[in-house]
């Protein structure tokens, strides 16, 4: 379980998070949203540590990511895998590469074992046959998927996905709202989805957590939330400019 | 007006203390790398490769030229004072001690600090440096240390390279333009090498090269702004190295000499 207690985080003068406390259950999907800049990627990269939030704590399990030293963070990151907005993935390397990277830094396996984990992790994707070709010959919604066949390669138990349908046409949305909960269920992994894709947050979400205002302002079932009185959440689902 | 100027100087000296605070950070953090790039030593190959046999027709061209120019210049000094006889020593004194490390620093600061710059920029903006991370894979120790190896070993590499290129080029000139034999040529440079500016140009090289990759890593990782950011950090990156080699030059020459 990750547990998010009383998070604070500005820039310069601009406060993102005053006092964001949440919990995401272990072996669920949380799907957190909320307009754009109201710092909901910001609480998703503080999880991983990306970002040092300036107080509060945030529990991955027994460990405390706030003010963790860079040993402690990349053992905590091993239990991650993370699918970034734009995929991420590296320009110099072949989808295998990029796919594998993880297990070649941090394991001893062969080439050939590498190679056979890479093939079933792009399986589970939906992708096979594209090993050697690299990031640019890939479209958008290949590259969300080589993104996530990447971020499953260390069978991590919480895989993040910041904003994985922005950009994608319909369709491919849809394939990849399908694939986020077909790998949830399968790999019974714990899932954090930062989106503001409405349709998506409802498709796949067993808990909602909407942040406005650089607080949770509502926390519970994608059912609560969709009849919630709250005027920021009725006016987040009706996709109005009053509440 | 005074305040002002006081004000300006002091937040220059700041800014200028925390801009190399943060590339010895950078290098004292890379430095525990070592055990790291030793298993990894493909890492390494690939960036020597990149920073050294890339840079070889550049060097080349600019060595060439630099020996020929300089063959010429002295001659011009010497007409009429000194004996061309003493030509070669003279070129290939100039040449070891200060064209070589110097313009050969340059020609890398332009090529390979900027580049790396620009990729670890790209790689910023892009947050491939972030994957990096999240995959726990510190990006000091994978992207910076092979890169910054790298420059300290291939530039002194290069600047050997540029020494010999270099001394033919100045050879060729004296002999087709200023008839001056090929005995007398090489015979001075011989009488009155010395094994300490060789030396001397190779230490000036070595921290060249390590200082030209410091920075491009260190203004790579700091990019910011997407495109715009990356151009930025890419002139930012030659400018700097320029600098860091000039006054580097004058400290190691007043130290060496």
């Amino acid at each position: 379980m990750i547990t998010i207690h009383d998070v604070h985080k500005r820039f310069g003068e601009k406060r993102v998070l005053e006092g964001v406390s949440l919990t995401i259950p272990e072996g669920k999907t949380a799907v957190i949203v909320g307009c754009s800049g109201c710092g909901k990627t910001v609480l998703l990269r503080s999880i991983i540590g990306l970002v040092s939030p300036d107080s509060g704590s945030i529990r991955v399990g027994e460990d405390e990511v706030v003010g963790a030293e860079r040993r402690d963070l990349f053992r905590i990151r091993r239990r991650f895998g993370m699918l970034f907005q734009g995929a991420a993935l590296f320009d110099s390397l072949t989808v295998a590469e990029n796919i594998g990277l993880a297990l070649r830094e941090h394991t001893r396996l062969s080439r050939q074992e590498i190679r056979n984990r890479v093939r079933e992790k792009l399986e589970v994707v939906g992708l096979s046959g594209i090993e050697d070709r690299k990031p640019a010959e890939l479209s958008g919604g290949m590259r969300k998927r080589v993104g996530l066949a990447r971020a499953l390669i260390m069978d991590p138990r919480y895989v993040l996905f910041d904003e994985p349908t922005t950009g994608l046409d319909p369709v491919m949305s849809d394939a990849i709202n399908r694939l986020i909960i077909g790998t949830q269920r399968r790999l019974g992994i714990t899932a954090i989805v930062v989106t503001h894709d409405m349709t998506s947050a409802f498709g796949i979400g067993d808990k909602i957590a909407m942040i406005s205002d650089g607080r949770i302002v509502f926390e519970g079932t994608p059912e609560a939330f969709r009849t919630s009185a709250l005027p920021a959440v009725k006016q987040f689902v009706r996709g109005g400019l009053d509440g | 007006m005074i305040s002002g100027l006081a004000q300006r100087i002091g937040r220059l000296t700041l800014f200028f203390l925390r801009e190399v605070g943060t590339h010895v950070l950078l290098l004292a953090r890379a430095a525990t790398a070592g055990g790291y790039l030793l298993r990894r030593r493909h890492l390494l190959i690939e960036q020597m490769h990149k920073i050294g046999v890339r840079s070889l027709p550049l060097v080349t061209i600019v060595s060439l030229f630099t020996g020929a120019v300089a063959s010429w210049q002295a001659a011009y000094q010497f007409r009429g004072l000194i004996s061309f006889d003493y030509l070669g020593a003279a070129v290939s004194a100039a040449i070891l001690i200060e064209l070589s490390p110097v313009l050969t620093g340059l020609v890398v600061a332009g090529r390979v600090g900027a580049s790396i710059a620009a990729e670890l920029g790209t790689m910023r903006v892009t947050e491939q440096i972030d994957a990096l991370e999240t995959l726990a894979i510190d990006p000091v120790h994978y992207l910076a240390a092979p890169r910054i190896l790298a420059g300290f070993i291939m530039m002194p590499a290069l600047v050997i390279y540029s020494n010999l290129v270099a001394h033919a080029g100045g050879y060729l000139v004296a002999y087709s333009m200023l008839d001056v034999s090929t005995a007398a040529f090489f015979g001075s440079a011989r009488r009155y090498f010395l094994v300490h500016n060789v030396v001397a140009g190779l230490l000036k090289a070595f921290f060249f090269g390590g200082g030209t990759a410091l920075i491009g890593c260190s203004i790579g990782f700091r990019t910011a702004g997407g495109a715009e950011g990356v151009g930025a950090s890419t002139i930012r990156a030659f400018v700097y190295s320029s600098a860091f080699i000039l006054v580097m030059d004058y400290i190691l020459a007043t130290l060496l000499f």
